[in-house]
């Protein structure tokens, strides 16, 4: 049972006065958790009370502690009514639970009201004692580290990762319970943030006990979502990537990346396929393991050579481990007792067929070999198949028994399963990248998932396999095609779109093609690799992953975002639910294409971190797919796009044509300059080898017919037309084309994406900007047409880019970052669009030197290094604060003064300016505040986090009834979101960090009512808390330096 | 198709100093896009007045959320709604707090109440300041007023404290306050020659030597007072024009003192008598609050006035303060040295300091 939970009320400031008369405030505290409540002497007459309380002391169940937040109410004490609430704090005990992370919580946390805001600050303390609970029963799953980041921690080694882990409640919605007519605003608010607290709590505890059941310790890439179902209830589900982390400590496993690392061994170091390396066999428990690559090569005489073009072993590498060099010679070399046994004679279908049922049995067996990670160990990715994606029109019907969700979740086991399918279709056995996300609009529901699908190397998730009752058993069900029909009144679209790849060394590995050529999903263009000439690939590759830090890339990326309306028709019910899954196909065949025109237009050949959205209003529907498009050495070079009329008779007509066709060359020109994508011109077909027959079209015009998978009823191919033929024969072509050529440049100095960083850039300074900007806007005409409605819709969204660069301009040169839009139909005619991005300046001069130093233009910089510091561990249970100072004060110190120059540059913006870390505590005015920076990416250039202290989750209401006197609309928004930042910072800070990052929004609700003056809003947001240190304090721990490569291979090593 | 919340929020709060003085000057958001415009931010960008307007739009309601705390400053350092790099909260506050010399003129020495703010509107047509700016100082005068009426200790290194202002706008502010207190009278005619800074330099003068803080800073009483019992002592001054033994000593130690140094010397010497009776008589009349507030009026009529028209130069008038002052040491009659250089050491630095066009 058990632990104890010890809350201590230190004082208050700034607090609002209550007393008219007095203009003072006679405050109190009630510290609730569970059924307990204690309370504090009232500190009469003071805005700055000192309580100074005595420890209350809560002893409690794991399992509740999980559950519950800690709630902190300050009253104000009145003799002779009620006494009247100032406002509450909750804060999460979870941080607390995990030896590894916060220890303590302590400092200034602002109290919040939501019909009035932010209402001064307290300072509290609070700290747990748990003990150690050997229960096999047990219900709680305490020190199960979770982690907002999609990728492995930065002071963490993955040693497995067991898989996908998934959970969702239900509830009934305290805003439509019967007894809100009766209660206050206020009340039905907090009814409603305490629920969603604690069905996130026990959500998270589920989901913890899976991971314990799979025997990881972390879920990493934990995506929790609310569906506010509204009359039907509320949803709270939550996926994640269960694994097994290593902390990694100075001694043991040290851990950075350099590029110059990556780049000085670009091929020697194939991190991929490290699966094979003899020095393991012995212990590999599965012969059959096969390096997936070795497999997906033309089956021709080559596969008795090395697959892929094998560098010399390099004995190069800063070697501290022998397994990890071994591995890599190892990887490629195909291992002839196996695959290529079976695959004799016959075309590399069945070989595949044959690898899936070997890495069946590490993925397969478990229900969803999903990943929710969009970056990985080196190693890990070893093919990419394309972009999986399936989306489902639902109608919403009140859950009637909230312990159990079944309708919900089948929902989402069908539509995982569905995705399951799509990439076992493209010849691959996982989808990573994977993401779900829903849109509302009344009792019509769309769900929608997407991932990449992927060949991963099995030896991270060996031991998953082992433990097969590993998932859920609730999902182990088999899949039920048959159900989907069954439900009533919904309609099934799915799709699966497709880049392609294939396989081997690690700068084009995951760009080789893991299915069979000759028999191939969907039709698509095939050439041999452009790096290594030996394995094919396809022409365009779509993923919703990250860039691969070992991605070879030619020039720059940039932001690529199609935009799509459609109007439908009023309806209700099942008309309704038909009426919208009969649009989607047209809308994703759409925004498919305007994604590869511009992709086309940009001279660039793929696109990573692929996110669609669908959202549903009454009366139209609206799509916005954003990515981050770039040059793919190993792919080849993107064709032009040529203009065709259809009826070519008369002369004015072509004069037209060849006008249009002039400008979009002109554009193409001028995005390579821009993008600075110079690739070398283009060797036809490396003599030798063998030509591919399906080799047919010119190199001009070559079809990139996309692909879609036979198993969904769309098909996204534009069929055997070539696709970059536009032909304008309709007005629409021309609009389209129009479209397409009116994107807005991005002003001089400005690079965007919605990837964690933008490939061909690494030198960051410190100065970043995380901002997030919201807009509403209200379309006055009813009778726009589609098209009428794409124009304001692009219109929009080019417009909010450009307010963008426009307020940021000061930072130049700098990357907006992570940028990512959500769009939603709060209500008819008004569509909302919002962005949360970070702005990260870099330095130009040395950029220039930098790129000719990294002319492989890796995506990984020297932000990412991988560090860890032990000091943190352990020792400083007790108080986390001393490690903090030493290390960051006189660090920041220092970053201070060398980054002089560039922090007056960009004048606004230097968020740096850390004082001490924690320095606030006792004194109750006058302490500086701990600067708190904020990052939707996870990591801070220019640093190294040295500790995760604990997921923050955070869900807030804001009401009011006097919206004109709080400055309308923008100016109630603007200071409820300036408020969320201020209250996640502050939490952030009582942990002991002083940055949160894997930052995001992720709920942002609107609703007004300008005629009755209120509004309402509620916003939830997600993080991650950390400790950095700035990098120049690495200095002082030089012996730490290995390259990642070496350690993470090395990590191989261990398994 | 129009835009019915736009909003934008950072992390670190981003501030452009440039609008920021254009809201503090009280114009309007379109007053200030149009501003902006001209001024050629958009040069360089692909940005169009709309996107200045939806960035105006944002500072402005920043700015406004950030008031209430600029009206405590110190609050603005504790604060947690908006993370602000130290270097631009001094610049926040400082240009919060900073004034136009044209309006601080008008309401120098005024009450500061609400029918002097009633007037704001005159005021602001008078000077070209706008009303919203005009009111903005007015407030931040009363503000600080009301803050330090009650504070013990020396008055500039209390508004340094509770509002973070730099040392010189500190001193401005103690004069504001100090004129504010005393009502002195600054409007009148003959005065308006004489800018903000003159009158500045001469509260400075009296604060720190005619208060009780100025002898004492541990002193109970703060520095917003004239001392009692200086005052008092003043009247003992009269003796220097009453006794004519002394009159005429007095004058024929300076006027030996004086010859052949200045062309005015025969104006001087003329005048020596009228000029003394009148420094006198104004250092007799302080007891009385009412002359008080003449002080600077007097100050002109009797003393100023009279040399300006007889042409003494800047260094004329020097000369001649110093040994008057002087040379009422060597009168052997004459006892109060101490109340006599405390007196007139503020009374040279003053009129040196108006004695101009």
């Amino acid at each position: 049972m058990p632990g104890k939970l010890k809350a201590k009320i230190v004082a208050g400031r700034h607090l609002p006065v209550m007393d008219r008369a007095s203009d003072l405030t006679d405050a109190f505290v009630e510290v609730k958790f569970g059924n307990t409540t204690f309370k504090t002497d009232v500190f009469p007459k003071s805005l700055n009370p000192q309580w100074n309380s005595e420890w209350f002391k809560f002893e409690v169940d794991d399992e509740d502690l999980q559950d519950e937040p800690l709630q902190i109410t300050v009253l104000d004490h009145d003799t002779y009514s009620a006494n009247d609430a100032i406002g509450k704090v909750y804060i999460d005990i979870d941080p607390l639970l995990s030896c590894e992370a916060a220890t303590v919580i302590s400092g200034w946390l602002p109290i919040y009201d939501t019909i009035h805001g932010i209402r001064g600050e307290i300072n509290v303390l609070v700290k747990v004692d748990l003990f150690n609970d050997l229960n096999r029963f047990r219900q709680s799953s305490c020190g199960v580290k979770f982690f907002c980041t999609t990728s492995i921690p930065r002071c963490y080694r993955v040693a497995l990762v067991h898989g996908f882990v998934e959970e969702l409640v239900v509830n009934e919605d305290p805003e439509y319970q019967w007894i809100d007519r009766i209660r206050t605003p206020r009340a039905s608010n907090e009814a409603r943030q305490r629920l969603i607290s604690l069905m996130s709590g026990e959500l998270q505890r589920k989901i913890g006990l899976k991971v314990l059941e799979m025997g990881g310790n972390a879920v990493v890439g934990y995506l929790q979502c609310f569906d506010l179902e509204g009359e039907s209830g509320l949803v709270v589900r939550a996926i994640g990537t269960a694994c097994t982390l290593d902390k990694l400590s100075p001694g043991t496993a040290p851990n950075t990346t350099t590029h110059t690392n990556t780049h000085t061994l670009p091929n020697t170091a194939p991190t991929s396929n490290a699966c094979n390396s003899p020095s393991k066999d012995s212990k590999e428990p599965v012969f059959s393991e096969d390096p997936p690559h070795s497999l997906s090569g033309p089956p021709t005489p080559l596969r008795t050579l090395p697959s892929s073009s094998p560098p010399p072993f390099s004995p190069s590498k800063p070697c501290s481990r022998q397994s990890s060099s071994s591995d890599t010679d190892l990887s490629l070399t195909p291992r002839i007792g196996m695959g290529s046994g079976g695959s004799v004679g016959k075309e590399a279908g069945p070989l595949k067929t044959l690898l899936r049922q070997h890495t069946q049995s590490a993925l397969e067996q478990r229900e969803f070999p999903i990943f929710t990670l969009t970056c990985f160990p080196p190693g890990f990715l070893v093919h990419v198949g394309g972009v999986v994606s399936t989306r489902s029109v639902k109608l919403l019907d009140r859950i009637h028994n909230p312990d159990e969700p079944e309708t919900r979740d089948a929902w989402w086991e069908e539509i995982r399963q569905e995705i399951k399918s799509h990439a076992k279709a493209l010849g691959c056995h996982a989808v990573v990248g994977y993401s779900e996300s829903t849109s509302i609009c009344e009792e019509v529901c769309i769900l929608s998932a997407s991932g990449t699908a992927a060949m991963l190397n099995p030896r991270f998730m060996r031991e998953g396999c082992l433990d097969t009752g590993g998932s859920d058993h609730r999902l182990s069900r088999q899949p039920h095609p048959g159900m989907v029909g069954s439900e009533r009144g919904e309609g099934e679209v799915s799709s699966t779109w497709l880049g392609f790849e294939d396989a081997s060394p690690p700068s084009c590995g995951f760009v080789h093609i893991p299915y069979d050529e000759f028999n191939m999903p969907f039709p698509a263009q095939l050439t041999y690799c452009y790096h290594c000439r030996r394995q094919k690939v396809p022409d365009v590759l779509f993923t919703t992953i990250d860039l691969p830090a070992e991605a070879e890339v030619t020039g720059k990326g940039c932001l690529i975002q199609a935009r799509l309306c459609r109007t439908k028709k009023k309806a209700q019910g099942e008309v309704n639910a038909t009426s919208i899954s009969n649009l989607l196909p047209f809308m994703e065949y759409e925004l498919h294409t305007q994604l590869m025109n511009k992709l086309k237009l940009r001279s660039m050949n793929a696109l990573f971190g692929l996110r669609i959205q669908i959202s549903v209003g009454e009366n139209m529907l609206l799509g916005l797919a954003s990515a981050t498009g770039v040059y793919l050495s190993a792919l080849p070079a993107p064709g032009g796009i040529q203009i065709a009329g259809k009826t070519p008779s008369d002369l004015s007509y072509d004069q037209h044509i060849s006008t249009m066709q002039k400008r979009i060359d002109d554009t193409i020109a001028k995005n390579k300059e821009l993008y600075n994508i110079h690739p070398p011109e283009c060797i036809e077909e490396v003599v030798g080898s063998p030509i591919p027959d399906r080799q047919r079209s010119s190199r001009l015009f070559r079809s990139t017919s996309e692909s879609s998978d036979e198993l969904s009823e769309l098909d996204l191919s534009h069929g055997k037309k070539d696709a970059f033929v536009l032909e304008i024969d309709d007005t629409d072509a021309v609009e389209d084309i129009q479209s397409l050529l009116t994107d807005a440049p991005i002003p001089a100095g400005f690079y965007s994406c919605n990837t964690e960083v933008m490939p061909g850039i690494h030198n960051w300074t410190s100065g970043l900007q995380m901002f997030t900007s919201v807009r509403v806007y209200r379309l006055s005409n009813a009778n726009l047409t589609n098209q009428g409605l794409n124009k304001i819709f692009t219109d929009l969204c080019e417009n909010l880019l450009k307010s963008l660069y426009f307020k940021l301009r000061s930072m130049i040169p700098c990357c907006l970052c992570h940028l990512n839009f959500t769009v939603a139909v709060p209500e008819e005619e008004l569509i909302q669009v919002a962005v949360t991005a970070v702005a990260m300046s870099f330095d130009k001069e040395t950029q220039q030197a930098a790129d000719k130093a990294l002319t492989r233009g890796s995506g990984e910089n020297e932000e990412q290094l991988q560090f860890s510091m032990e000091m943190c561990g352990e020792s400083t249970i007790s108080n986390n604060q001393p490690t903090a100072k030493p290390s960051g004060v006189p660090e920041s110190a220092m970053v201070h003064s060398s980054r002089v120059s560039s922090s007056e540059r960009c004048s606004p913006l230097p968020e740096g300016r850390s004082r001490s870390l924690r320095s606030t505590r006792s004194l109750p005015c006058g302490a500086p505040v701990t600067v708190v920076k904020m990052t939707p990416l996870s990591f801070l250039p220019g640093t190294r986090i040295v500790k995760y202290l604990g997921i923050i989750n955070m869900f807030f209401i804001r009401e009011t009834t006097s919206l004109r006197e709080e400055g309308g609309v923008s100016g109630f928004l603007h200071s409820f979101i300036a408020e969320v930042f201020a209250m996640v910072r502050a939490h952030v800070a009582a942990l002991g960090g002083n940055a949160l990052v894997s930052y995001s929004m992720k709920e942002c609700v609107f609703m007004e009512n300008p005629n009755k003056n209120q509004a309402q809003c509620l916003i939830n947001v997600s993080g991650d808390a950390v400790i950095f240190i700035r990098e120049s304090d690495q200095e002082a721990i030089p012996p730490l330096l290995t390259s990642r490569q070496t350690s993470s291979t090395g990590a191989d090593g261990t398994t | 198709m129009s835009v019915e919340l736009d909003v934008f929020v950072v992390n670190t709060t981003i501030m452009d100093e440039e609008v920021y003085q254009l809201w503090l000057d009280g114009y309007t958001v379109n007053d200030a896009v149009k501003v902006r415009m001209e001024g050629g931010v958009l040069e360089g960008c692909e940005a169009s007045a709309e996107v200045l307007h939806s960035d105006t739009m944002d500072q402005y309601r920043t700015f406004q959320m950030c008031e209430r705390l600029l009206h405590s400053p110190v609050k603005l350092a504790n604060q947690l709604l908006f993370q602000i790099p130290p270097h631009r909260q001094v610049m926040l506050i400082e240009r919060y707090y900073a004034f136009d010399s044209v309006f601080v003129r008008e309401v120098l020495g005024k009450k500061l109440s609400k029918g002097t703010k009633k007037d704001l509107d005159d005021v602001s047509a008078k000077t070209g300041v706008t009303l919203k700016s005009c009111r903005r100082q007015f407030d931040n005068f009363k503000r600080v007023f009301k803050v330090v009426e009650e504070l013990k200790g020396p008055l500039v290194e209390n508004i340094r404290q509770h509002f973070l202002l730099s040392d010189k706008l500190a001193r401005d502010y103690a004069a504001i306050v100090f004129f504010a207190n005393n009502r002195f009278e600054t409007g009148k005619k003959k005065l308006h020659y004489l800018t903000f800074q003159d009158f500045a330099f001469c509260a400075g003068q009296l604060i720190s030597n005619w208060t009780v803080g100025a002898l004492d800073n541990m002193v109970e009483d703060m520095d917003v007072d004239l001392e009692k019992e200086f005052l008092q002592d003043l009247k003992e001054l009269k003796i220097l024009i009453t006794d004519r033994d002394l009159l005429d000593q007095h004058k024929s130690l300076v006027c030996t003192a004086l010859r052949g140094k200045t062309k005015a010397f025969n104006e001087m010497e003329a005048n020596f008598k009228n000029l003394s009776r009148g420094l006198v008589n104004i250092a007799a009349k302080l007891t009385n609050t009412k002359e008080v507030r003449d002080f600077f009026i007097d100050l002109v009529e009797k003393f100023i006035e009279p040399c300006r028209s007889d042409k003494w130069t800047a260094g004329d008038m020097r000369l001649y303060l110093t040994h008057y002052t002087n040379s009422a040491h060597v009168l052997d009659t004459f006892k109060h040295q101490v109340v006599w250089d405390r007196y007139m050491g503020v009374i040279k630095s003053c009129i040196l300091k108006m004695y101009h066009d």
